[in-house]
């Protein structure tokens, strides 16, 4: 085996492609070598803000390979031993060998023996495939050169047991060069092979190599550094990984800023941080609030200590936070309300208005709902047309991420209504299948008010999601709704919201024009497509969601029951046993229905004891059944329909359903429709699997 | 009384375009002066956006104020101006170490990268309005956005076979910066020249009404309608200009320069919804890819004739 070292040297990479960069040169390495029979072992990889790194043991050589090719029998036409000749590229028959096969008789075959090739060769070939097809989320090309990578490319290492292959892309032909840290390092260095490459850049070229032992050594000091001074750290994960593509030679400084900066959002505070600058938030242990320090990680060790970069770094935050200030302030100046005749200017979309004409609609859908919702229409009418209005402050213009949460601290400072308060700031929840959904129940209605608003309006001028594509988020819209209405029990039909969004469109001004029924309840069955996936992830059988819904469905709270309740009912030794038996029946009335109509009418006269006593049964099953499931207790229901197991067993035992006499024959079918028919109360009994 | 900062003369606002012109003219920069038409940004200047079209090689480097109507405040905001100044650098084709030229002129103004951190951050950059972006970082030092680093890939809508490395450094930030000032108003824009006693001259002295008044006009008294008219005259005359049997791409671009300014006075003034708004730089970028257009094919004709001749 020999040692094949790999550094790819460049301009800064973004810290974002870095990690995914490293894993996709080493993936493809492996893959292209392995393609030409070199396997790979041993295999390390590392990424860095300028840097690829691959290494790996690989044989010297790959395989020979031998290779039979098969040809006709010895005594076939010529004509097939000629042609075998000519694909073979064989001169004469003298070259080809003969196979004895005494079963379907002798052939000729040839063997060609493919020499393995050199490794250098191979590992220079796949090194120039790779990069010049590698899959950067966006490259680019300098100078004049047509080669695209993620930023110029500098140098390349290419070295097998320390050899230098001979390899060129981009124009850069590959040595054993490389440069260390910009400020620290050293200028250019050769090195020997990977080891001594190791040693040199983290020691004199002062760069750490692995991104792991630079998050662990950002996380590790960061953490001192703040027990050190009596802080803690606010953990953030990915911001680690992102800093860690940020530097060579991570160093961790403790900034501080001005404690009057503590009176704005802590949300705000952090965002600034975290976004724009890339500084973690530091929180005081004893109270569990922000204080007024920040962890900047710097690329590198200055004479000074830091003290000039973290003073630098303090400036730049208080200049943010100045700012943040400043719109807060500016914003305070007027009541949250005062801004609602500015979402005129904001246009929702250009074929459905602004987004002010979105909220009167979600005002007035938002208080059709209320009274369902227990909730007060007044207030909640007065939620959502407060709820858009933070759009247009300065904060939200600067802090996007924070809608909701800048207007419910704006009200919150008004002295506004703790409902209306709560409904503005969970309006847009749950924004993820992990996020929380609202329980207020102002919150409920604005939330749902508006999400209903949004399927409705782009449903109706045809902007619906299709495959990977759904820019309005529309799926995850009709998702909320699902989760909003179970998770908070809400009983209300999904029709009976969407006609009253209907209505809210024709009152709320400027009207949208009136929907065609079909899109109504296309909306209708995509909202329902969504639930069946909820219930699905949520461990509901697929068959029994099936089975339930089949009937249509509206009321998605009992929906939910009835299939909770028929899983539960069909794990039971009662309950298989049962569907045994209605899937024999439902197999009887199939196999009938293929040869004739099954019969119609009512049961007149039944002889036989078993069947007037299976009537009987069925009567008061169903009874209770309808009973039952009006009061939507759904296993009450099953168990009445599992009562029918013995009268229906007896039945089957004692009684021909296909009797000579026609008019008995069409009795004992009548009564298996009945059980048909009573078991639909409940669910399709034909559409479960299992 | 308050302290005052001393500062060293490369580090007055003029001090500093003095040296950035200096370094980048001893890298083989042609030194421009500032294209006197109202523009966005130093990009947007023909020596940028036009040059970098083309095969022929180009360095360049230039001062040039930029306006940004919508962004005065009355000369009330510490750091932001309605008219402010970009230094900018393209070399065409970018040369290999032009990240270490970079660096070089972040050291003529003084900044000690011992002392400083400095960083590049990735930011792609893209100018809808003349259909162009690239690829590169913003630099930061100590955290601090002190220019714009790009690779131009596409400018006008057209990809470019060579491509040119763009500097823009924001002075005013950048010399705030540096003479450690957190007040635009407060820096020092000449020194006291304490051998003919010549005062110090602030930036504050010389701009501060300029932004007051500017605002003004910008917010308060442009003539929307006046404006409007004159936005679609430049249109017009960019267009006819292109359409000539010989075009004339250089002052077509002039015109659509001047498009693009009144539309961002419109703009400051809140006429322009922002559906409307779409639609203008939908406008502005149309004539820029057509100036940008007809530019390319004339340089070709140019080298054609120069070859059959």
């Amino acid at each position: 085996m020999a040692e094949l070292f790999i550094e790819i040297f460049s301009e800064e990479i973004p810290a974002r492609m870095q990690l995914k960069a490293g894993e996709n040169f080493s993936k493809l390495m492996v893959s292209g070598l392995k393609k030409e029979g070199l396997l790979c072992e041993k295999i390390i990889y590392h990424t860095g803000p300028r840097r690829l790194i691959f290494k790996a043991d690989i044989p010297l050589k790959s395989p020979n390979l031998s290779e039979e090719k098969k040809g006709p029998r010895v005594n076939a036409p010529e004509k097939a031993i000629e042609g075998f000749l000519r694909s073979a590229g064989l001169n004469s028959l003298s070259d080809a060998c003969i196979k004895v096969d005494e079963k379907k008789g002798d052939y000729y075959y040839t063997k060609t023996e493919k020499k393995g090739l050199n490794s250098d060769q191979i590992v220079s070939e796949v090194l120039v495939s790779v990069m010049n097809n590698f899959p950067w989320p966006k490259s680019m090309k300098s100078g004049t050169s047509g080669f695209r990578w993620v930023r110029p490319l500098r140098g390349i290492i290419c070295l097998v047991d320390g050899k230098l292959i001979d390899c060129t892309v981009d124009n850069i032909k590959a040595g054993r060069m490389t440069e260390g840290h910009r400020m620290h390092g050293k200028g250019p260095f050769t090195v020997k092979n990977f080891s001594d490459y190791c040693h040199k850049l983290e020691n004199e070229g002062h760069v750490m190599i692995s991104h792991q032992d630079r998050k662990n050594k950002i996380h590790n000091d960061a953490k001192n550094i703040c027990e050190e001074n009596g802080l803690e750290l606010i953990d953030d994960i990915s911001l680690i990984d992102e800093v860690s593509g940020l530097v060579e030679w991570p160093n961790v400084l403790l900034g501080h800023m001005d404690p009057l900066f503590l009176e704005l959002p802590s949300e705000v505070i952090k965002l600034s941080m975290r976004t724009h600058q890339k500084y973690f938030a530091v929180r005081d242990p004893s109270t569990g609030s922000l204080s007024p320090h920040f962890i900047v990680v710097s690329n590198q060790t200055a004479p000074d200590g830091g003290a000039e970069i973290a003073k630098g770094n303090a400036k730049v935050l208080s200049a943010r936070l100045s700012d943040a200030k400043f719109f807060q302030k500016e914003d305070m100046k007027f009541d949250l309300e005062e801004n609602y005749s500015k979402l005129n200017s904001i246009v929702f979309h250009k074929k459905l208005g602004s987004i002010r004409d979105k909220s009167e609609r979600v005002a007035v859908l938002a208080a059709l709902m209320a009274p369902y919702l227990d909730a007060d229409p007044e207030l909640v009418k007065k939620a959502a047309r407060l709820a858009k209005c933070d759009l247009v402050t300065n904060m939200v213009i600067e802090f996007t991420s924070l809608q909701g949460q800048i207007g419910a601290m704006y009200y919150a400072a008004e002295g506004g209504n703790k409902n209306i308060i709560k409904a503005i700031e969970d309006q847009y929840k749950p924004q993820g299948p992990s996020d929380n959904v609202p329980s207020n129940s102002v919150a409920i209605a604005v939330a749902l008010a508006d999400k209903i608003d949004t399927l409705l309006c782009f449903w109706g001028i045809q902007e619906k999601p299709t495959g990977s594509k759904d820019p309005f988020a529309l799926r995850r819209a009709a998702l909320g709704v699902v989760r909003i209405i179970l998770e908070n029990k809400i009983k209300l039909n999904i029709s009976n919201i969407l006609e009253m969004a209907v209505t809210s469109r024709v009152i709320a001004k400027p009207c949208l024009p009136e929907l065609d029924v079909s899109v109504i309840d296309s909306l209708l069955s995509f909202i329902i497509e969504r639930f069946k996936i909820y219930l699905r992830d949520n461990d509901m059988r697929q068959d029994l969601i099936n089975a339930v819904l089949k009937r249509g469905v509206d009321d998605l709270l009992s929906a939910t029951n009835r299939v909770e309740s028929l899983q539960a009912f069909l794990s039971t030794e009662e309950g298989t046993n049962l569907l045994s038996v209605c899937k024999r029946s439902g197999n009887i009335l199939k196999a009938e229905e293929k040869k004739a109509e099954l019969p119609s009418g009512d049961i007149d006269t039944l002889t036989h004891k078993r069947a007037k006593e299976l009537l009987d049964a069925l009567i008061q099953a169903r009874k209770s059944i309808v009973l039952e499931m009006g009061n939507e207790s759904y296993s009450m229901a099953m168990t009445a329909l599992s009562k029918l197991r013995k009268p229906i067993d007896l039945f089957f035992d004692e009684v021909k359903v296909n009797d000579e006499n026609p008019d008995i024959r069409a009795n004992n079918l009548r009564l298996l429709i009945m059980l048909r028919d009573t078991a639909l109360e409940i669910a399709d009994f034909d559409a479960i699997t299992g | 009384m308050k302290m005052k900062n001393k500062i060293k003369s490369v580090q007055s606002f003029q001090g500093l375009i003095l040296t950035l012109q200096n370094y980048w003219a001893s890298q083989g920069c042609v030194i421009l002066q500032p294209f006197d038409t109202e523009v966005g940004a130093g990009t947007l200047h023909p020596a940028t956006v036009l040059r970098s079209l083309g095969k022929k090689p180009w360095n360049v480097a230039y001062v040039q104020p930029s306006r940004r109507p919508a962004d005065g405040r009355y000369g009330e905001n510490p750091n932001r101006l309605q008219h402010y100044y970009q230094f900018q650098v393209i070399m065409k084709p970018n040369p290999v170490n032009f990240q270490e030229l970079y660096l070089g002129s972040l050291a003529a103004i003084g900044i000690d990268m011992d002392l400083h951190d400095i960083r590049f951050v990735e930011d792609d950059w893209e100018n809808p309005t003349v259909g162009a972006w690239g690829l590169g970082w913003e630099v930061w030092c100590d955290g601090m956005e002190v220019s714009q680093y790009t690779y131009f890939q596409q400018v006008g809508g057209i990809e470019l076979d060579i491509v040119s490395g763009e500097l823009t450094y924001g002075l005013e930030r950048l010399a705030m910066y540096v003479q450690g000032v957190d007040n635009v108003y407060d820096l020092v824009f000449t020194e006291e020249n304490k051998s003919n006693g010549t005062p110090e001259v602030l930036y504050g002295d010389i701009f501060h009404q300029n932004e007051v008044q500017q605002s003004a006009y910008n917010f308060e008294y442009a003539d929307t309608y006046k404006i409007l008219e004159k936005f679609k005259f430049a249109e017009e005359e960019c267009m006819a200009l292109l359409e000539l049997d010989i075009a004339l791409p250089l002052p077509a671009y002039e015109h659509a320069l001047k498009a693009s300014h009144l539309f961002n006075l419109l703009d400051a003034r809140g006429v322009v919804s922002p559906t409307q708004r779409q639609e203008y730089i939908k406008r502005v970028r149309d004539l820029t890819k057509a100036c940008a257009n007809s530019y390319v094919n004339k340089e070709n004709n140019i080298k054609e004739k120069a070859w059959k001749n």
